[in-house]
């Protein structure tokens, strides 16, 4: 369909008869298109070729092209570091999308009850995302540090025996991970929601009213139904937001105590500009994108899919 | 009012809406504490003397009150070996921001004006190609821009950084640009067509003019993405050359000397304060972009 119309919309210049500048002018577009789309093209896919690649070769300090196969995937896979990474990335994708959406959706409802100065409200509950992760990690990590933050603020009040040293131990400082992701995080999936919330028709809901449905009965079967493909970009959205997650534990915790709150992206770093293992580093980079594609591609066939199908209808 | 009296469900009624107004109120103030205290924590901070800090940790108000924290963390600190404060990182991030943002948005600019109203066989092939730049983990391309960085003889400068987010940023732009074109109608492109008007005159004349929502919301963006962007600053630049957010975190793991705690509220600000004035004149753009991005 669409390369119909473009066929028509060429044909134009044409008709003003030929000549050389005519058959340039033809070519314009693609011409411009050109430089800029190479460069993507490189970036997006040489690139990426060269980084598997190097996952099969027997690159260590520097890149080298000798081709050994998969074992740095094997070593990889069988690496202490990595293994914890993975099953923190798990853990932490799992309570930060699931965290972020609720606690978003919590307060995209609350403001929803046309309270007085939403505004206000959502400047204060988006303004996170505006904020690096740096700066975010930071913060956070002064508040959960047990000696200067939140306990040493509660002993001050007279409450000695409280702890809240989460940040310094093995098992617990991944959900300090959490809460400051969220932090960040929920604002935008409020905001994605709220937009939602104001798009679901009215004439809908009051019907609903007037047939004597509570709030909560309204919401459940009515409303959020209404929106499921937000909550599909939600969690599409936050899940890639998840797998890359690098600067906030930087700056949050350096991965630590030890290694407990490590990551997929910190050991590639690591393997990369650390250890002098590239081809490690490359073939856990290549592992981080098949988690990506596993979260997106079958969201993007589900998204021209669905907008196929509309336009038949349509 | 007087009804009231006659009808008991109408008072309890009342009541009920009352204390639903209680709790919605109180959820948003709690909630309003989770998002703002970090920020406040850190703003006294700045202000308090290192003595008040130790003595009664990070949480609570002020009681010395000194801006000179500020002026150390912008221009006298010690990071990394030169007492510069943080000024020089500041302005390499602007310096490397500025005009990453600004090219990429053009040329975004000019590819979803092609992929748009220039389509040709293959176009919505090539938008799609180009998206999946905005899904790809930097991890996925840093030995290979080490190695053109270096080829370029671009390594551990401001103007290869620049280079690589242009070039990242290219994918983002194009997609904000092009699907914000496609709902220009195509009459009007061919209206003009007919009257004789080429390529780069339908472009001027026309589309820019419609763009200027579309170019702010892609430029709070890009500027927002690549000032907070800290991977590919760490990886590919060191020491002076480092922007805002490598330094920050070389000034707060500097590990052996004691926390300067309102040197770096001060220097965690000045890092913080570029995206959140954009965010809080902007907001209204910034939510659009979000939107726009997400759901389209």
């Amino acid at each position: 369909m669409s390369v119909a119309r473009s066929q028509a919309a060429l044909s134009l210049p044409s008709a003003g008869g030929g000549g050389w500048r005519a058959r340039v002018g033809h070519w314009v577009p693609q011409l411009v298109l050109a430089p800029s789309l190479f460069c993507s093209f490189v970036y997006i896919f040489v690139f990426s070729a060269w980084t598997f690649y190097i996952s099969l070769s027997n690159s260590s300090l520097l890149p080298s092209y000798e081709f050994v196969g998969f074992e740095h995937y094997v070593s990889l896979w069988q690496n202490r570091r990595w293994n914890v990474a993975y099953t923190n990335l798990f853990l932490f994708s799992a309570l930060y999308v699931l965290g972020s959406m609720a606690v978003g959706l919590f307060l995209a409802i609350l403001i929803d009850q046309r309270v007085r100065g939403e505004a206000v409200w959502r400047t204060i509950y988006l303004y996170p995302l505006a904020v690096s992760f740096v700066v975010t990690g930071t913060v956070w990590n002064w508040l959960f540090n047990p000696t200067s933050g939140i306990e040493a603020f509660m002993h001050g009040l007279g409450f000695s025996n409280f702890t809240f040293g989460w940040i310094t131990d093995r098992n617990l400082a991944i959900y300090t991970v959490v809460i400051t992701g969220i932090w960040h995080a929920s604002g935008f999936a409020m905001a994605l929601f709220l937009a939602g919330l104001r798009s679901v028709e009215q004439d809908l809901i009051k019907a609903a009213q007037i047939d004597g449905a509570s709030l909560f009965r309204i919401y459940w079967r009515i409303i959020l139904p209404s929106i499921r493909p937000i909550f599909l970009a939600v969690l599409v959205i936050l899940l890639q937001f998840a797998i890359k997650t690098f600067d906030l534990v930087v700056a949050l915790t350096g991965g630590g105590p030890g290694i407990a709150t490590t990551m997929p992206a910190i050991v590639v770093y690591d393997f990369m500009f650390q250890r002098g293992q590239i081809a490690e580093g490359a073939a856990a980079a290549i592992m981080i994108l098949l988690a990506l594609t596993a979260v997106v591609l079958p969201y993007a066939l589900w998204s021209v899919w669905s907008r196929r199908g509309s336009d038949l209808r349509g | 009012m007087a009804d009231a009296a006659y009808d008991p469900h109408a008072t309890s009624g009342g009541a009920r809406r009352l204390s639903a107004k209680v709790i919605v109120y109180g959820f948003l103030l709690l909630f309003a504490a989770y998002y703002v205290l970090p920020l406040l924590v850190i703003l006294m901070n700045s202000f308090r003397d290192l003595e008040e800090i130790s003595k009664l940790g990070l949480i609570g108000l002020p009681r010395s009150f000194s801006l000179e924290h500020w002026a150390s963390a912008w221009s006298s600190f010690c990071v990394g070996g030169t007492c510069k404060g943080i000024s020089p990182n500041f302005y390499n991030s602007l310096y490397m921001t500025v005009p990453a943002t600004i090219v990429s948005t053009l040329l975004g600019a000019i590819n979803g004006y092609i992929l748009s109203k220039w389509r040709f066989p293959g176009a919505g092939f090539i938008f799609a190609a180009v998206t999946i730049g905005v899904f790809l983990p930097g991890q996925m391309v840093l030995l290979p821009w080490a190695f053109v960085l270096g080829k370029l003889g671009l390594t551990n400068t401001l103007e290869g950084l620049m280079l690589v987010h242009t070039i990242q940023g290219l994918s983002f732009t194009t997609l904000f640009c092009r699907n914000y074109y496609v709902s220009i109608p195509d009459d009007l492109i061919k209206a003009a067509r007919i009257d004789g008007a080429g390529f780069w005159r339908i472009f001027f004349r026309i589309i820019l003019p419609l763009s200027p929502p579309i170019l702010i919301v892609t430029v709070i963006w890009q500027f927002t993405g690549i000032w907070n962007e800290f991977l590919f600053g760490v990886v590919f630049s060191s020491g002076s050359q480092q922007p805002i957010t490598a330094a920050l975190i070389a000034l707060s793991s500097a590990g052996t000397s004691v926390h300067q705690y309102n040197v770096e509220a001060a220097a965690v600000l000045i890092a913080a304060l570029p995206t959140l004035l954009i965010y809080f004149f902007g907001g209204r753009w910034f939510v659009r972009g979000l939107t726009q991005g997400a759901i389209k």
